[in-house]
């Protein structure tokens, strides 16, 4: 398992794999990480109160995603699961965005989308998407070109669960016997809702990459240096045209699979509590206070800012519009059709007759 | 310009003017590149366009649906192909949960202009899986498209109509009918891709079909006739939207409609023409809407699918039954 930072706030040396940023980098990863936290703690609050459906926390996952979405470059592509909200918020996503699917607003679409597609609740049907864009930018020729900046690639999120879905081994096989330009990014939380990893693989999830054809590699999820030098090499080499990588990020799910979901029923807390000690935030703190990259006035400055997106959550949850049924009707297909146009009229009519 | 030509040909010239006519559209499907698939529709393409855009694919449906999903993210007009009615299910939760809903969940922000492909229906004497009439699956899809063609004519001009269009089309393809002849008009303007066609005029009552039925309800109406009855033969061309203008114009005329298809009876094609024309001429039609169906089993064995399959005689028994009424 690659591992650049240890949880005691430690750097180590790894023979392939070196952090290639800055100290101003890791400051940077350190306070995406700490807004990440806060607005899926707050959105997990929301939850609570009614004013969304559902939530699905990333809480634990903060360097997996921030460490990966860091190392995306405009032209790149991001197929998430449901539970990206970090990289969404890397990439630029209006966090306020994500919450109308899960408060009902709207189906998913937000700002953004050319980037970073819409979120995905089929388990793992996105990894097929993911690598049919690929497959696109290769005829395209964003490929493998000698100018760098020319080159793109695809990186795709999905979780230890998803490893088992027939979808997902598809789109292993497309992307090697086509050799496209994706990265498969998997979670390894430990748990898919209440089932543990050993129930879907009795090997380490990496190894099964070689089985298909390309190289996977295991990566310490909470070590935000260790995830962003091995997506990076993943990224490079998929531009470059030598085609499709696996990431295992190791981590742990720290919170619930999503908030009608409750934990104690399945797993040992003294496994939460031994995770608690790996936590990604902590042990970059850790190692930034002791470069003096940091100090208390920043961590107050950052904690004030994540106070502040807190609020601005709150606050743009009653502005979510929902959707109207005009627009829906509007948007099954792109172009209308006779007999939906008929039953559009049909409601307009009704609805206008609930309102005299 | 008019030639004689197969069905499979017809699609064949079809596919190629596709591919001629937009660098963005590709095709992808098992065994379609050298072999030019299993009935030889996309035949010579391959060598004519080359590998990138006529695609041999892994053996996984799912998987080609899947990555035409994110080929039409990317901007292209991916036109799959599915070896057999009965291999589309591997592929069935990408079709019903991404391709037909894409549009609506982001807004109108990812349009899905794909062209699925199916060679559908029975009589070929297969093995099991081979002969299958899903249709009805993909009609109670919102945000699919379902046409079927019928003749060489409508399956030249269709299957360009269903490759230009924004929306996702599963295109039935009667395999029985591939190697029958007609002549293909490629220079005169082609009909509305959604709109039904009256094949053979008629007064006494109005079978409405589509596809492999087309032939045979055709017969149906050559023998009626000997027998002095007049049938009337619409094509429905088009099963999601069905073209309720063309359909309701005929049966308020001859005020008797006869529905033929080879999938199952119940919530089949014919359940929701029945209901539509219920809701819409009940006060003009002379008898209920007669259904020649599938029966409502399993594909049968091969040697006893003509049993199963509508005929011209239970057809005929159908209009004397709806004349009787």
């Amino acid at each position: 398992m690659v591992q650049l930072l240890t949880p005691e706030g430690d750097l180590v040396r790894h023979e392939e794999f070196e952090f290639t940023g800055s100290a101003d980098d890791l400051v940077g990863y350190l306070r995406d990480m700490i807004l990440a936290r806060r607005f899926d703690a707050e959105a997990t609050a929301l939850q609570r109160h009614g004013e969304l459906g559902l939530w699905t926390p990333l809480l634990g996952q903060e360097a997996a995603q921030v460490g990966s979405g860091r190392s995306l470059r405009e032209g790149d592509v991001v197929f998430p699961s449901y539970r990206e909200h970090a990289v969404a918020m890397v990439l630029g996503v209006p966090l306020t965005n994500l919450l109308g699917l899960f408060r009902g607003t709207n189906g998913g679409d937000w700002e953004r989308l050319e980037t970073f597609k819409n979120y995905q609740i089929v388990i793992g049907c996105q990894a097929l998407h993911a690598t049919g864009y690929a497959m696109g930018l290769q005829l395209d020729g964003a490929v493998g070109n000698e100018d760098d900046a020319a080159n793109s690639a695809v990186i795709v999120y999905h979780g230890d669960g998803a490893a088992s879905q027939g979808d997902v081994n598809e789109a292993y096989v497309f992307a090697a016997s086509y050799n496209a330009p994706v990265v498969f990014f998997c979670q390894n939380n430990q748990w898919a809702i209440s089932e543990p990893i050993a129930l879907q693989s009795r090997i380490p999830l990496f190894e099964r990459a070689r089985g298909f054809g390309f190289p996977g590699i295991q990566v310490d999820g909470n070590d935000v240096l260790a995830v962003k030098a091995v997506t990076d090499w993943a990224l490079n080499r998929a531009r470059s045209g030598e085609g499709p990588a696996f990431i295992e990020a190791f981590t742990y799910r720290m919170g619930a699979h999503t908030t009608s979901d409750d934990p104690t029923k399945y797993r040992e807390s003294s496994d939460e509590e031994a995770w608690r000690g790996r936590d990604p935030i902590l042990r970059l703190t850790r190692y930034l206070r002791r470069i003096d990259a940091i100090d208390d006035a920043w961590l107050a400055a950052v904690e004030d800012e994540a106070k502040e997106l807190g609020a601005q959550v709150r606050a743009a949850i009653p502005e979510l519009e929902d959707v109207t049924m005009d627009r829906l009707f509007e948007t099954v297909y792109a172009e209308p059709t006779v007999a939906l146009e008929a039953q559009r009229r049909e409601y307009a009519e009704y609805a206008a007759g609930e309102d005299a | 310009m008019s030639e004689t030509l197969t069905m499979a040909k017809a699609l064949n010239k079809g596919l190629r003017r596709a591919l001629q006519a937009d660098p963005k559209v590709l095709l992808a499907g098992e065994d379609i590149g050298k072999l030019g698939g299993v009935f030889r529709i996309t035949e010579g393409l391959q060598a004519e366009f080359g590998e990138n855009r006529v695609v041999d694919s892994p053996l996984a449906e799912s998987g080609i649906i899947g990555t035409a999903v994110g080929l039409c993210m990317r901007g292209y007009r991916p036109v799959v192909e599915i070896q057999f009615d009965g291999f589309v299910f591997p592929g069935f939760a990408q079709i019903v949960s991404q391709v037909a809903k894409l549009h609506m969940r982001t807004g109108g922000q990812n349009p899905m202009p794909m062209v699925i492909r199916i060679p559908f229906g029975g009589g070929i004497g297969a093995v099991e899986h081979h002969s299958e009439s899903p249709e009805a699956y993909f009609a109670h899809t919102p945000g699919l498209k379902v046409v079927s063609c019928s003749n060489p004519n409508d399956a030249y001009w269709m299957i360009q109509q269903a490759i230009q269009s924004d929306d996702p089309v599963v295109f039935l393809e009667p395999k029985r009918r591939y190697h029958g002849k007609g002549a293909v008009n490629f220079t005169a303007k082609p009909q509305p891709m959604h709109q039904a066609s009256i094949t053979r005029y008629g007064t006494d009552a109005t079978l409405l079909c589509y596809g492999p039925m087309v032939k045979t309800c055709l017969d149906a109406a050559t023998v009626a006739e000997e027998e002095g009855t007049s049938l009337e033969v619409v094509d429905l061309r088009t099963i999601s939207p069905v073209d309720w203008v063309t359909v309701t114009s005929s049966v308020r005329r001859t005020k008797r409609a006869i529905v033929v298809h080879e999938a199952p009876k119940t919530l089949g094609v014919g359940s929701e023409i029945a209901a539509k024309l219920h809701e819409d001429l009940f006060y003009v039609m002379e008898s209920p809407v007669m259904r020649v169906t599938g029966y409502d089993m399993p594909y049968p064995p091969a040697r006893v699918e003509e049993e199963y399959l509508p005929s011209v005689d239970r057809i005929l028994d159908a209009v004397d039954q709806s004349l009787a009424y």
